[in-house]
C-alpha cells in the first residue's frame, strides 16, 4: 500500500495568476523516504503544506495509507511537520514546545515525559529545555522545531529543510540520526532540502521540481545515473555534470561525436544517438568522477569503451578528499575530478578519458534527454 | 562658538519643553490647590495662590456627592473595556489568521466606524435600545460603548496579527489545536502589548465619555462625567470651586492610574506592531 500518493495536486493561490503547483503525481510505498528537491520558488514548500492540508489545493487528490484525505482536516491527517520556518510558539518554552502537540492530544503525563526526554537526546538539546525560542540560536531553534515533530509518532512525517541552518558537524551527526531513526521507525516521509548529499543519501526515492512539476521521480541512483533531461542533470550533482556541445558525425552504423581541445581533437562513438542526429548539435553530459586521467602519452583508453581526449590543465582545485581539474572542450570549460595524489600541476597535458558508456546526450533546445 | 551655539540651542529647546509643561501643568496645579482649599479661601482668594489653611473638606463632599457615579462609571467601563477587547481580538484573530471570502471588505467596512462621529448614531442607537427594552440601563451603556469601541479594537488586533507569521498558526493546527486552542494558548499569550493598548485605549474613551452618557441614561445610572457637569452647572448657592475641582479630580484619577500603571506597554504596543509586522 501506497504511505502516501499524490493524484494531479494543482495550486493556485488566491491571489497569483500563475500556477504554483501544476498537477503533481507522486506516489511513496508505506515506510519510504521520500526526498524533494528543486530550485528555490519551485513549489516545496507550498507541496508540503497542501500534503498537511494547511493550504487547500485546487485540483487532484491525496491519499495517506490509501485513505483519500483531500478534505480532511490538518489535525485529523496525521502528520507531524517542520516547518522552514521553524514556527516555534514563542511564549512557550522548549520543553512546552516540543510537548504541547502530544498534550492537546490527551497523552498520559509519563508518556510525554519519556517522549521529551528521548527527541532531546537525539537533537542534543537537552540543557535548552527551559528557554524560550527567542534565547536560542538560529540551529538551536532548528533542533526544537525538529524535536516537535519527532515527539510525535505519526503516519507521516513532512520536513521542510530541517537541517539547513545547522553547521557542517552536526548536519552530519543529525542526518545519520535521521536515517537511523527511519530505519527504527519506519514512518513515511517527505524531505525537502538543498543538500546534495542527504538527497542522495537519505532518500529511498527522489523527486525532482522545477516550477511547479516533477520533472522526474526514481531512485537517488537513476536520478543521479540516469537524469531524464538537462535540467535534472544539471541539479543533481555536485560539482554539476559537464555539458559540452557536441556536432554528431559519423554513420548510420556508427554515430559519433568529435570533442576539441587546444592539445587535439577526439571522435567519441556515441552508439545510443539517432543516426538522423547526424549533422546536428548535440549536448553531452558527463560527470566529473566519469573522466579519467591517464598518464601522459599512454592511450590505453581509446581501445576500450573509453574515449582520449588530449588536455591540458587550466585550474586545480583541492577540496580535501579529492582535487578538481578545469579544462576547456569545444570551447567549454570542464570539470574533472581525481583522487589527490593523482592530480597533475596546472599546465601539464595528458589524455583525459571519459566513460562512453555513461556519457547522457541532450536536445539543446528543449533539454529532453536523447540517449 | 561652536560650544555657545550648542549651549544657546540647548537652552532654546529646554526653554520651550518647560513652557510647554507648564501649560499642561498649571491648570492641574490650580486644581490640586483649590481642592484643599477651604470654602472661605476659595471665595477671597487668588487663583494661584496656596491655601491658607490645609483641608481634605472639598474631597470629602465631592465623593459624597459624586461616589455614586463614580461606582456608575464602573460598572459601565469595566465590562465595555474587557468585553470589547475580547471581541475585538476575535475579531482580529479571524480577520487576519482565519480569511474567508470577503474578509478584507468586512474590514474596511468595520474600519468605517473607526470614522463615523457620535453625533450620526444617537437617535439610530436610542431607537434601537427602546425597542431592545435597554433604554436608560447601564446594560444598554455598555453596549453602545462595546459596539462603538469594536471597530478599534478589531483595528489594534487584526494589525498586530498580521505580523504574527501563519506558520505560527499551521504548526498549532498540526499539533491539532482547534481555532479556540490555536487563539487561547498560542496567540493571545503573544499579545500583552496590544491588549495593554486596548484597555488603556477603550478604558480612556469609555471612562471619559460625556454623550453617550448624557444620551443614554438617566438619573441614578449616570456616569460619573454627566454627574460633574450636572455639579458644576448647579445654579443654586455660592460657587464651590474647591469641591468642583475636587470632583474633576476624582473623575480623571482612574485613567491617570491606567496611564500610570500600563503606559510603557501603551507605548511599547504601539511600536512592537509596527517593527514585527
Ligand atoms: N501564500 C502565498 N501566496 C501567493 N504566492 C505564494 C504563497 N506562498 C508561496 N507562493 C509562491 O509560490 C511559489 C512556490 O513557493 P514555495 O514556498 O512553495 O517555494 P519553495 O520551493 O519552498 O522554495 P524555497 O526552496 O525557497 O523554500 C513561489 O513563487 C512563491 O512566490
Ligand atoms: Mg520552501
Amino acid at each position: 500500500m501506497a504511505g502516501l500518493e499524490l493524484r494531479g495536486v494543482r495550486k493556485t493561490y488566491g491571489s497569483a495568476s500563475l500556477e504554483t503547483l501544476k498537477g503533481i503525481d507522486l506516489k511513496v510505498e508505506e515506510g519510504q523516504f521520500l526526498i524533494l528537491v528543486g530550485p528555490s520558488g519551485c513549489g516545496k514548500s507550498t507541496l508540503m503544506n497542501a500534503i498537511a492540508g494547511l493550504e487547500s489545493i485546487t485540483a487532484g487528490s491525496i491519499l495517506i495509507d490509501g485513505q483519500d484525505v483531500t478534505d480532511v482536516e490538518p489535525k485529523d491527517r496525521d502528520i507531524a511537520m517542520v516547518f522552514q520556518s521553524y514556527a516555534l510558539y514563542p511564549t512557550m518554552t522548549v520543553r512546552e514546545n516540543i510537548s504541547f502537540g502530544l498534550r492537546i492530544r490527551k497523552t498520559p503525563v509519563e508518556r510525554i515525559d519519556e517522549e521529551v526526554a528521548r527527541v532531546a537526546a537525539l537533537l542534543q538539546i537537552e540543557p535548552l529545555l527551559e528557554r524560550k525560542p527567542a534565547q536560542l540560536s538560529g540551529g538551536q531553534q532548528q533542533r526544537v522545531a525538529m524535536g516537535r515533530a519527532l515527539a510525535r509518532r505519526p503516519r507521516l512525517y513532512l520536513f521542510d529543510e530541517p537541517l539547513s541552518n545547522l553547521d557542517a558537524k552536526l548536519r552530519v551527526e543529525m542526518r545519520t540520526e535521521i536515517k537511523l531513526m527511519h530505519q527504527r521507525l519506519k514512518t513515511t516521509t517527505v524531505y525537502v532540502t538543498h543538500d546534495q548529499v542527504e538527497a542522495m543519501t537519505l532518500g529511498d526515492c527522489v523527486a525532482v521540481m522545477k516550477d511547479g512539476e516533477v520533472q522526474q521521480f526514481g531512485t537517488p541512483e537513476t536520478i543521479y545515473k540516469n537524469p531524464r533531461n538537462l535540467f535534472v542533470a544539471s541539479f543533481i550533482g555536485s560539482p554539476p555534470m559537464n555539458f559540452v556541445p557536441v556536432s554528431v558525425a559519423g554513420n548510420a552504423q556508427r554515430v559519433s561525436v568529435r570533442l576539441n581541445s587546444d592539445e587535439g581533437t577526439a571522435v567519441i562513438d556515441a552508439p545510443g544517438l539517432d543516426p538522423a542526429l547526424i549533422g546536428r548539435t548535440v549536448l553531452l553530459g558527463i560527470r566529473p568522477e566519469q573522466i579519467a586521467l591517464n598518464a601522459h602519452g599512454e592511450r590505453s583508453g581509446q581501445e576500450h569503451d573509453g574515449a582520449g581526449v588530449p588536455t591540458r590543465v587550466l585550474v586545480v582545485e583541492p577540496t580535501g578528499p579529492d582535487t578538481l581539474l578545469y579544462a576547456e572542450w569545444n570551447g567549454i570549460k570542464v570539470c574533472c575530478r581525481v583522487a589527490p595524489d593523482q592530480a597533475p600541476a596546472a599546465g601539464t597535458a595528458s589524455i583525459w578519458t571519459i566513460d562512453a558508456r555513461r556519457a547522457v546526450y541532450f536536445d539543446p533546445e528543449s533539454g529532453e534527454r536523447l540517449a | 562658538m561652536a560650544d555657545t551655539r550648542r549651549m544657546l540651542n540647548r537652552v532654546a529647546i529646554h526653554g520651550i519643553l518647560l513652557a510647554a509643561c507648564a501649560v499642561y501643568l498649571v491648570p492641574l496645579l490650580v486644581m490640586l490647590l483649590t481642592s484643599f482649599k477651604s470654602p472661605e479661601d476659595v471665595r477671597a482668594g487668588n487663583l494661584m495662590t496656596l491655601p491658607v489653611e490645609w483641608t481634605v473638606i472639598g474631597w470629602l463632599k465631592a465623593w459624597d456627592t459624586v461616589s455614586g457615579y463614580f461606582w456608575n462609571s464602573f460598572m459601565i467601563t469595566v465590562p465595555a473595556v474587557l468585553i470589547s477587547t475580547l471581541i475585538g481580538a476575535l475579531n482580529g484573530y479571524v480577520l487576519s489568521k482565519w480569511a474567508f471570502r470577503g474578509s478584507n471588505l468586512l474590514f474596511s467596512l468595520l474600519l468605517f466606524g473607526c470614522f463615523i462621529p457620535f453625533q450620526v448614531i444617537l437617535l439610530p442607537m436610542s431607537f434601537t435600545l427602546g425597542k431592545l427594552g435597554l433604554a436608560n440601563t447601564t446594560t444598554g451603556l455598555v453596549i453602545v460603548h462595546v459596539i462603538y469601541g469594536l471597530a478599534f479594537t478589531t483595528l489594534f488586533f487584526r494589525n498586530y496579527y498580521v505580523g504574527i507569521p501563519d506558520a505560527l498558526i499551521k504548526a498549532a493546527r498540526l499539533d491539532g489545536a482547534g481555532f479556540f486552542t490555536i487563539f487561547f494558548r498560542i496567540l493571545l499569550p503573544m499579545s500583552t502589548p496590544i491588549v495593554m493598548v486596548s484597555l488603556i485605549w477603550q478604558f480612556t474613551q469609555v471612562w471619559n465619555d460625556f454623550l453617550f452618557g448624557i444620551v443614554f441614561a438617566s438619573g441614578e445610572a449616570q456616569p460619573i462625567t454627566v454627574a460633574l457637569n450636572n455639579l458644576v452647572n448647579t445654579s443654586t448657592g455660592a460657587k464651590e470651586y474647591n469641591v468642583d475641582m475636587a470632583a474633576a479630580m476624582i473623575a480623571g484619577l482612574p485613567t491617570l492610574l491606567v496611564y500610570v500603571v500600563a503606559g510603557k506597554y501603551f507605548i511599547r504596543g504601539l511600536t512592537s506592531g509596527v517593527v514585527k509586522g
